[in-house]
């Protein structure tokens, strides 16, 4: 019974607060406070900064050469005398390559990542993740190497069978699934069992005939392209894409993760199949991440310049037709990195300025589609959350 | 505590001061990728024989000039002549380029290894490269279009190829390919059957194909004794005459070994 006492007294000892052991902390904490404030603050302060000084040189180029020739002429000649400042080609190919990446790497991201989070045996998926996320540690410029010394030169030989396998192993799966899916469609209204089921299956044939027929066609013809320039808009599309490869998949995977093991079994407890669960349940509840990593992935192959100004040929016009992604391109990076250099005051300040306006029209690209994925994101959570 | 930091301090910038001071015998070199691989050579001889450290970037002619413009370099190699405007700039800054040419370089007209065609005049590389002439075919090779490949605007090889070939008016067509080095267009070229490229003479090696220009085949004697009409000087430029480490480096090629080193990498001796 002492013993206890004497063990009470000593705790509460223990929790008695000195004035000077206040102070001290209270000192502590507003120092330790301010420093964090004062490292947020200062982040926040460089985005600013980095606004301010691109626009302070950016904004003398329109007032020296106006709006319009920069966004309406595809006359890149900054070098010339008189110099040209054309860039809307060079705007397209940004957004030529960007989208083109995005659409090699959105859907085989966000299936990845699917096959991560949920298909794959959790020890598997503890390998292969990590695996993934070190295409993102390979340095850009050796994508670059990589895409001008290997994928050009293979594209210009091979480019035919190339395309034709391509379009085979990325369509066909595709193709399949859609057979399926619109003959049920179809079918579903009809109440009579047997015909139903005689509908459905001259329904598969058809659509299974006419899926191969296109198969082969457009295989075929893929086959006779001959590619003249391997330094194309597909090339770095293509690299690009490997590159915003871990971004989306590691993002969307987390996003992916974060639903949760009660909304999947709940899901399971209603009698949903796997397919059905992934689909219907857990990828509208991981919808808003999986936009964000989709959009940092976009902007990762928006915002690319090595591998860019090695592999996209640099040519400043416009595709003839203008989806022809075998054909080279500019973009804006490129241009900004390979111009730098010569264009400084010395050699006429328009081709000078001309550069940070480019850098502008990026920064406000990003920043737009910041804005809107930071919208989506929380209109998706409102939704979610029942509001 | 804090004095001790900042007496930390002090020694520190001293001590990097001192070290600077001390280092004058450091050579910068910055400028042209076709003056490059000479510059290294001569570097690497120059540091072996004097004991002086030399550092050689490539980063163009243009940045060549702009880097002794802006003080960050002793000396800039370019593969072409000053513009007036860079050397106004000079002036303005307190700078007095001085031109010191070193060797001389034909710029050879370079096609895939496969390509027939053996001989083009200025006029028609004038229409492949400004867009008018756009197949193979029309100066009678293969049915392919061109591709056009050239270099970046702060080359001095491509302002040399625009002024001895094209002219400086003319505009080359948006569709060429840009590649930002001697070494990158030789690696477009030798890989891409129907291009055209341009390359100083000390990078052609036989991956792939030079080509006549007006007849006339770029090679050490005809670039030497005028026949080749496309040929430009190398220089190195100095702030002002130059004294010292520096005297020395620019009369390097005039010796003997300096003009082996310039001939073994394919390049033309004045």
């Amino acid at each position: 019974m002492a013993d206890e006492s004497v063990g009470e007294r000593n705790r509460s000892n223990a929790f008695v607060v000195t004035a000077r052991k206040r102070t001290l902390q209270k000192v502590a904490k507003t120092a330790g406070e301010g420093m964090l404030f004062s490292v947020a603050f200062f982040v926040a302060v460089i985005v600013l900064f980095i606004f301010y000084f691109v626009a302070r040189d950016a904004i003398p180029f329109f007032q020296i050469r106006g709006f319009s020739e920069f966004f309406t002429s595809t006359n890149w000649y900054p070098a010339d005398e008189p110099g040209e400042f054309g860039a809307l080609a060079i705007i397209y190919g940004s957004l030529m390559v960007t989208l083109g990446s995005a659409m090699i790497a959105v859907p085989m991201g966000v299936a990845a990542a699917i096959c991560l989070s949920d298909i794959l045996p959790f020890s598997i998926r503890q390998y292969a993740k990590p695996v993934i996320e070190m295409l993102a540690a390979i340095p850009s410029v050796a994508f670059g190497f990589f895409a001008l010394v290997v994928l050009a030169p293979l594209m210009q030989d091979h480019g035919g069978p190339m395309l034709m396998w391509g379009w085979w192993i990325l369509v066909s799966p595709f193709l399949l699934l859609s057979v399926i899916v619109i003959a049920d469609l179809l079918t579903a209204n009809i109440k009579d069992e047997k015909r139903r089921q005689q509908r459905h299956w001259m329904l598969l044939i058809a659509l299974g005939l006419f899926s191969i027929f296109l198969l082969f066609k457009v295989g075929s013809v893929l086959n006779g392209i001959q590619i003249l320039t391997g330094t194309n808009a597909l090339n770095v599309s293509i690299i690009l894409s490997f590159m915003a490869l871990p971004t989306i998949v590691s993002v969307s995977e987390d996003a992916l993760q974060a639903v949760g093991r009660d909304i999947r079994e709940g899901s399971y407890a209603l009698g949903a199949t796997r397919a059905e669960t992934i689909i219907k349940t857990i990828l509208p509840a991981a919808s808003s991440g999986i936009l964000a990593a989709v959009i940092l992935g976009i902007m990762r192959a928006l915002g690319e310049t090595m591998v860019v100004w090695m592999a996209s040929g640099n040519s400043s016009h416009i595709p003839e037709p203008w989806f022809n992604y075998l054909e080279a391109i500019r973009t804006l990076t490129a241009t900004i990195a390979g111009d730098m250099g010569e264009a400084d005051q010395v050699t006429g300040s328009a081709r000078f300025h001309v550069l940070f306006a480019m850098g502008l029209l990026l920064l406000i690209i990003s920043f737009i589609s910041n804005l809107v994925s930071e919208r989506i994101v929380v209109r998706q959570r409102k939704i979610l959350s029942g509001q | 505590m804090i004095n001790k930091l900042l007496l930390l301090v002090f020694l520190l910038a001293f001590a990097v001061n001192g070290t600077a001071n001390a280092d004058v015998k450091t050579l910068v070199l910055d400028g042209s990728t076709t003056v490059g691989p000479v510059a290294k050579s001569l570097a690497t001889y120059f540091t072996k024989k004097y004991g002086i450290r030399v550092t050689v970037s490539e980063s163009g002619s243009g940045n060549g000039a702009k880097s002794l413009i802006n003080g960050s370099c002793t000396i800039a190699a370019m593969s072409r002549a000053m513009k007036d405007a860079e050397i106004a700039a000079a002036r303005i800054k307190g700078v007095n380029p001085v031109a010191h040419v070193i060797a001389l370089d034909g710029l050879a007209m370079v096609v895939h290894p496969a390509n027939p065609v053996r001989s083009l005049s200025k006029a028609q590389i004038s229409s492949i490269y400004h867009g008018t002439i756009t197949n193979w075919k029309e100066v009678g090779g293969a049915n392919a279009r061109i591709v056009v490949i050239q270099r970046e605007s702060n080359s001095g090889t491509q302002d040399s190829f625009k002024e001895l070939v094209t002219g400086k008016s003319m505009q080359i067509t948006g569709g060429a390919e840009t590649q930002s080095s001697n070494g990158a267009v030789k690696t477009r070229v030798s890989t891409t059957p129907s291009s055209i490229g341009f390359l100083g003479l000390g990078f052609v090696d036989r991956s792939v194909k030079v080509i006549a220009v007006n007849g006339v085949l770029p090679s050490v004697k005809t670039v030497k004794n005028g026949f080749y009409s496309v040929s430009r000087p190398l220089y190195l430029y100095t702030n002002g005459q130059p004294s010292g480490p520096v005297k020395q480096f620019i009369d390097l090629p005039n010796t003997v070994e300096g003009k082996a080193i310039i001939s073994e990498l394919g390049f033309v001796n004045r």
